[in-house]
């Protein structure tokens, strides 16, 4: 790993990857928090494989696949919430049609489009390493508008996360939120797109902030910690993946997933233990 | 000056899509009034409080809340709900639910003001939890949760409150304590209460409405064995409830 620290100073691809790196988790961070106390990550999943139609259109028609991508990823997301709202019984098997339409779609405009294997693997697994300087300044456009957003929109985005019955009641206008907060997934979904490839966005977009979950409880502290730990979680998995050449989305999620599964085992023995030491603690402090 | 009457219901009919929940209900609520709403399970109680709050629409028929629609008067109206409908587990204390009754108070964007909290202050204290304000949701009880619940139905200073069977997963004592409280809220607000126990909620309230598919009213006085047998089709061993 230490070779990954010296070639960091000598190689811009690689400080351009881990800027990316830290870039796509602070988007994550903020909305992955959201998609995981809505319990929305199948959702996201659905607007992360709609993609590839987005960006297997505009390949055919000769425009920029990024746009496809971000056209798509939106109007999966404004369907599938609308219908949600709606129809909430046929949420679950709109997500999955829409998910498999947009995967079949994509296929069969990519194969009628010269020369597109390359590009198909690396809207697949992620091209972190080929990110160039522009596409970190698309990034961090995407992150400040989200941050503005949701700093502006935090009470009335925690009450439809949290109660939708009282925001209604209060006069939010909770279809128009829903909607957005959606369209927020849809961004951020296509900027981790980028990072570790549509199929594992899911991942990206969910471990972090499940990991935080555990360790703070409110949804302030779960954003702010879920992009720290995001931002490990990427780095962690570059710098792994450097050494033995491994693909670095897969390296990322691998990490990610070894971070989840070890920090669920420690919380619950730790937090165990805590209230043990912590009872044991007030029954010695009542009886001085 | 005449005020007009806090809700107003008028010839309300209402299904899910089969048979009737409600038919042809007219109901006038004068303003300050503490009305007991009783009857049978899946008789439209519940119904009833959400068309009045527009969560539903009604098939035919009228409704004013506060002498505007439901989606209006709303605003300047408390609800407390049966079952609370989020995720116990989710991340939030106690304060910041009891600040979302505060919604559409003040500006759209940004965070709380000082008026926002301190009327979340105030609701706390009333409901008496004041000292739970960081706790995290899931490790309140039944009872705890159903006052935060209605902390936060009192936030925004409402005009009218109507709560859905407030007390149903409490037991007696807390159940006269809330009871006894709604009964002080009452000197500022119109109140509404859902109960199924028709004997303990007519000892508070002046009135009550007989809610199964129809409505019929009466005051608490004159309800006997009979009124009881039409309202739940049964002959119903009856509790004598003592008055005054």
């Amino acid at each position: 790993m230490g070779g990954f620290f010296g070639a960091l100073h000598q190689y811009a691809f690689l400080q351009n990857a881990l800027i990316a790196g830290l870039l796509a988790s602070l988007a994550c961070g903020v909305v992955g928090s959201y998609v995981v106390v809505k319990r929305i990550g199948f959702l996201a999943g659905g607007i992360a494989h709609s993609v590839l139609g987005g960006v297997g259109a505009a390949l055919f028609l000769g425009w920029s696949p990024m746009l496809g991508a971000l056209a798509a990823a939106l109007a999966a997301a404004l369907l599938i919430g609308w219908v949600s709202l709606q129809w909430r019984e046929h949420e679950d098997t709109l997500i999955s049609a829409v998910w498999a339409v947009g995967m079949a779609a994509g296929i069969i405009f990519l194969s009628r489009t010269p020369g597109y294997n390359v590009d198909l693997m690396s809207y697949l697994f992620g091209d972190i390493l080929m990110v160039r300087r522009h596409d970190l300044w698309v990034m961090l456009g995407g992150d400040l508008l989200l941050v503005v957003l949701v700093t502006l929109l935090y009470r009335q985005f925690l009450a439809v996360a949290f109660d939708e019955e009282l925001a209604r009641l209060r006069g939010t206008p909770v279809t128009l939120l829903y909607l957005l907060l959606l369209s927020l997934v849809a961004v951020t979904v296509v900027l981790l797109i980028r990072v570790v490839g549509l199929i594992l966005v899911i991942a990206l977009l969910t471990l972090p902030a499940a990991i935080a979950g555990q360790y703070v409880h409110t949804l302030g502290r779960m954003m702010g910690l879920s992009v720290v730990i995001g931002m490990l979680l990427t780095t962690t998995g570059l710098a792994l993946s450097y050494g033995p050449d491994l693909p670095a989305g897969a390296t990322i999620i691998l990490v990610s997933g070894t971070a989840y599964l070890l920090s669920t085992a420690l919380s619950s023995t730790a937090l165990r233990a805590l209230g043990r030491w912590r009872n044991r603690a007030q029954s010695a402090a009542r009886k001085e | 000056m005449h005020t007009p009457p806090a809700i107003e219901v008028e010839d309300l009919s209402f299904s899910y899509g089969g048979p009737p929940v409600l038919e042809g209900v007219s109901l006038a609520v004068p303003a300050g009034e503490f009305l007991g709403v009783v009857g049978p399970n899946a008789g439209g109680k519940s119904t009833l409080i959400k068309l009045i709050l527009g969560l539903l629409t009604p098939d035919s028929g009228r409704i004013r809340l506060l002498g505007q629609s439901p989606r209006e008067g709303r605003r300047r109206a408390g609800y407390v709900p049966q079952y609370p409908p989020f995720a116990r587990d989710f991340p939030i204390t106690v304060e910041q639910t009891v600040l979302m009754g505060r919604l559409g108070q003040g500006p759209m964007l940004g965070g709380w003001r000082r008026a926002d909290r301190e009327a979340a202050r105030r609701a706390m204290d009333r409901t008496q939890i004041a000292d739970l304000n960081k706790r995290r949701l899931h490790t309140l009880s039944g009872g705890q949760l159903q006052r935060v619940l209605l902390a936060r139905a009192l936030a925004c200073d409402p005009e009218v409150l109507l709560l859905d069977e407030p007390t149903a997963n409490i037991d007696m004592r807390l159940e006269t304590d809330i009871f006894d409280l709604l009964k002080v809220l009452n000197r500022r607000m119109t109140i509404l209460v859902v109960s199924h126990d028709v004997g303990f909620v007519s000892r508070y309230v002046e009135r009550v409405a007989c809610v199964n598919r129809t409505l019929m009213c009466h005051s608490t006085a004159s309800i006997d064995g009979a009124v009881i047998q039409r309202l739940y089709g049964t002959a119903v061993h009856m509790v004598e409830h003592r008055h005054g």
